[in-house]
């Protein structure tokens, strides 16, 4: 019997080397139900929509701690349209400044989660906002 | 046939969609299936198995590094546990081999078992065969590496590597697996630690005492170094590709190469009965509460499972009985 999952992958671009907000994300959405692909630290933008493509995910989460998302997740976003792959949700966290939401938002991010939230808080988005395939 | 058309072309989006297809057990995935089944039987497949922390990942970069080196275009199948209590999965292999993350000529597919037993996915048969499709040169299969059982590579690979480290009390381990007996190639990995030496004594001693296998080949056992030290570790895997390419040829010189295709088909063709004659009973007997009915009568002692099933063979497979 046929039966849709939902993939995931958690990539930390960037310089910062501290992971294990992005292991213990990883860890949540596997005890979601979630297949989650994980692909360390120190990733470019372009490692990561290379590997959402070749892994055909639904949803990139973007872990960055150092204050270079300004430029890392659109850039991200940019990659995976440019590719045909525009319709692979984006979501960030991180130390992220109000005042560089909207200006993420406006560059395609679908949600932005800032240290502290609740894990079930990010795994209900994405139920509601991330659509299992047909 | 638009998709069939766009895997033969090496489109990865197309494929990774289609090897998801037969993951999720999507109908239509199987027509695609039938219809690139002619563009396979090209590739070289390589299996990786031996414990998790072995380095089986770590290898397979290294490999994915030669191979390219060669310019040869590949594909990873890195497959890992489904939990079975949440039905998620973490998939970590690609960690190791992301330096080939942007590398047209290498595409990496992670697995979920998804309950399969036996190391690998119900998927990978297929997931094989796309890539395959795709013109991949080699395929390289990373099993899980839970121990037990993991013997079903040999129905896919044309090589098997085993993967062994000092000081894990692997050997025993192995042996009792039955994980020795398919080993075409035996890696000790991690050989800067302590004990290298005398896994390698107890596997040449083992080999000493094993029966010569078909066409006489005797696995070889390559030691790898530390993967740490890029230079040293780049030409440890010099050496098992060498031994890889060896194999391959030996199989082909002495035809034994016939020998494992038959063995592949068979089981490719077991399979497929499997999911067309067994599947489509169970769905039915599931959906009129039949099975229920069964499975009542069976606790009331008013019937024995062999009896139930011979009643169901009779009445759906009248032609066999
Ligand atoms: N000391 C040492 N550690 C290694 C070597 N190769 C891999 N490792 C480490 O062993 C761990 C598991 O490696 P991985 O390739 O993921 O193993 P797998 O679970 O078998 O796929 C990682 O922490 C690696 O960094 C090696 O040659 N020497
Ligand atoms: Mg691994």
């Amino acid at each position: 019997m046929s039966e849709r999952k939902l993939r995931v992958m958690v990539a930390k671009p960037g310089l910062d080397g501290h992971d294990r907000g992005a292991r213990v994300l990883a860890r949540c959405f596997r005890d979601a139900g979630f297949e989650v692909i994980y692909t360390g630290c120190h990733q470019t933008p372009a490692q990561i929509a290379s590997s959402a493509i070749q892994e055909d995910v639904d949803l990139v989460g973007l872990s960055c701690l150092s204050g270079a998302h300004r430029y890392l997740f659109p850039q991200v976003v940019k990659l995976l349209q440019e590719n045909g792959a525009g319709d692979i949700t984006v979501i960030g966290g991180g130390i992220i400044p109000d005042q560089d939401c909207q200006k993420l938002y406006d560059a395609g991010i679908k949600a932005i989660f800032t240290p502290g939230t609740p894990l079930d808080v990010i795994v209900d988005w994405i139920k509601k906002n991330v659509k299992p395939l047909e | 046939m638009e998709i069939g058309k766009k895997i033969k072309a090496g489109d990865i989006r197309a494929a990774s969609r289609l090897i998801r297809d037969i993951e999720d057990s999507i109908p239509e995935a199987k027509f695609t299936i039938k219809h690139i089944f002619p563009y396979t039987g090209k590739a070289q497949v390589v299996g990786i198995t031996g414990s998790p922390g072995a380095g089986k990942s770590t290898l397979v970069d290294g490999l994915v590094e030669a191979n390219r080196k060669r310019n040869r275009t590949v594909g990873v199948l890195a497959v890992d546990p489904t939990s079975p209590f949440t039905g998620g999965a973490t998939l970590g292999d690609r960690i190791r081999m992301q330096r080939h993350a942007e590398d047209p000529g290498v595409f990496i597919r992670s697995l979920a078992t998804r309950g399969s037993l036996g190391g690998l996915s119900k998927a990978v048969g297929d997931a094989i065969h796309v890539m395959d499709a795709m013109g991949k040169d080699i395929i390289l299969v990373e099993t899980v590496g839970t121990g037990q059982q993991e013997v079903e590579i040999i129905n896919y690979a044309h090589t098997v590597i085993v993967v062994l480290v000092p000081g894990m009390g692997d050997e025993i381990q192995a042996i009792k697996a039955g994980i020795m007996e398919i080993a075409d190639i035996f890696v000790v990995n991690k050989s800067d630690r302590e004990g290298a030496g005398k896994l390698q004594r107890e596997l040449m001693a083992m080999l000493d005492m094993s029966p010569v296998a078909a066409g006489g080949w005797r696995p070889p056992i390559v030691t790898i170094g530390n993967s740490f030290k890029p230079e040293e570790f780049e030409q440890d895997i010099g050496k098992l590709s060498a031994r890889i390419h060896e194999h391959y040829e030996f199989l082909v010189s002495s035809d034994l190469i016939g020998d494992r295709l038959r063995r592949k088909t068979m089981h490719e063709l077991n399979e497929a009965l499997r999911s067309s004659i067994l599947e489509p009973v169970l769905n039915m007997l599931v959906s009129t509460g039949e099975l229920d009915r069964m499975v009542e009568k069976l606790l009331k002692k008013e019937s024995d499972p062999c009896s139930l099933a011979e009643e169901v063979a009779r009445k759906y497979l009248q032609e066999c009985i």
